[in-house]
């Protein structure tokens, strides 16, 4: 038998909760009783490994997956999935989706009156490198109304989703984009409580990695949850 | 110093768009051991009304027991074509459905066995973070003493067992009710 290494929980203020009344459908979707507390076992602290095979070579670029390029500003998202300890998180999948330039998902239930764009999908994916490196090429997301509250808007804003080494640590977030005044008034970002955890969300100007003549780049590191150092004693 | 963690968020309305060219709800293919499975079910929020477009992943070890990942050191064999990852998408109507083989007993904290499960990771819009919980398959012995069915309050752990559908031996129906009468228990670690 072998002891389980397992992971510490998220940093104190880190995460939002279930319930945030002024984002409306948490009301009913947030759990009422308490969570359960139990032991990490194998079963947690395993997860789904994606191989290489498995991602098409312009599965990262989102500008290339139709028959000409699609509309908007061209961008670069890079960043490093790290642990808490600073540790890279290789080999790892990522998966990203994301409205088009003028705020319109490829949904059947997106009906904002926004056009859509038949040179995008909006969404890729990746594996990071042995650094726990990604990078995607895409371009920048459109605000876009929902019906939240009067004149309620999403600042422009790229969904993440990590798996890590287990299942412990999956990870579903958004990216913002620095010096968005709808920050401030969006629940989804106003959920978290700590003012760093929230700039931890918001990506930086890259301009180590802006490529020029084609793309500016903005950084997105992505933190998951860590290992304590020693295997837990039983 | 340990690096701030990020904050979990919504994967929103729109996320079966990125979720659907990677959808795995039939892990059953070719060359794989076990008893064939079919879950399915509702996902239902605190009106008892059904959550349309919520995404459900699952993760489970195979027939022998074993988990498809570098960190299971147990001397059990791997199938080559058995991941142990599901992935499905509730319908407009809440309903999901997963094929997959009922996996063997996993070693748990202490050596103590635990019983045969499903981890279930549930995202939906509405849901700031995704909720951690597992299904046990019915009628099997070692539910008795699965060491994680036993810290759930006794009352509530019928949420976590699938139940038989009489038509068919190999159906099985499990609901997640994510709040209010019969709250399926979510777990967190
Ligand atoms: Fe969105």
């Amino acid at each position: 038998m072998h002891d389980v290494h397992s992971y510490r929980k998220p940093s104190p203020g880190s995460q939002p909760d279930y319930l945030y009344p002024p984002y409306k459908s948490t009301v009913k979707r947030a759990p009422v009783q308490p969570l359960v507390l139990v032991p990490q076992t194998l079963s947690e602290i395993t997860g789904p490994v994606f191989g290489r095979n498995e991602i098409a070579p312009l599965d990262h670029d989102l500008t290339r997956q139709h028959q000409s390029a699609p509309l908007g500003e061209r961008m670069i998202v890079n960043g490093r999935v790290l642990d808490d300890g600073g540790c890279p998180v290789a080999n790892t999948l990522v998966e990203i989706w994301q409205s088009n330039a003028a705020g319109r998902y490829r949904h059947a239930d997106d009906n904002h009156d926004a056009p859509l764009d038949p040179n995008f999908t909006g969404c890729g994916r990746t594996l990071t490198d042995d650094a726990g490196r990604y990078r995607f090429v895409t371009i920048k997301p459109g605000a876009y109304p929902w019906r939240n509250h009067h004149n309620a808007w999403r600042p422009p804003h790229i969904h993440f989703s990590v798996f890590g080494c287990g299942f412990l640590q999956r990870l579903v977030t958004q990216m913002y984009f620095p010096g968005d005044p709808l920050l401030a008034l969006d629940p989804m970002y106003t959920c978290i409580a700590d003012e760093r955890a929230r700039q931890r969300l918001i990506s930086s100007f890259d301009w180590e990695n802006t490529v020029p003549e084609f793309a500016i780049a903005y950084r997105f590191d992505i933190v998951l949850r860590g290992r304590d150092a020693t295997p837990m004693e039983k | 110093m340990n690096e701030l963690t990020t904050a979990s968020q919504t994967v929103g309305p729109f996320v079966s768009i990125s979720f659907a060219p990677s959808l795995a709800g039939d892990l059953t293919v070719q060359g794989v051991s076990g008893k064939r499975v079919v879950l399915h079910g509702r996902v239902i929020d605190g009106d008892g009304a059904p959550v349309g477009h919520a995404a459900i992943e699952t993760w489970q070890a195979n027939a022998h027991g074993k988990y498809a990942h570098p960190e299971d050191f147990q001397e059990k064999p791997l199938e080559r074509e058995f991941r142990g990852f599901g992935r499905v998408m509730a319908d407009e109507r809440g309903a999901y459905r997963l094929v997959t083989i009922e996996p063997g007993c996993t070693p748990g904290p202490g050596g103590v066995l635990q019983a045969p499960h499903l981890v279930v990771v549930i995202f939906m819009r509405g849901l700031l973070k995704h909720l951690t919980t597992r299904v046990y398959f019915p009628d099997d012995t070692h539910n008795a003493e699965d060491p994680v069915l036993k810290l759930v309050p006794e009352e509530r752990r019928a949420t976590l067992i699938a139940r038989r559908v009489a038509t068919d031996a190999n159906e099985l129906e499990w609901n997640i009710v994510v709040q209010g009468k019969d709250e399926t228990v979510f777990f967190e670690y």
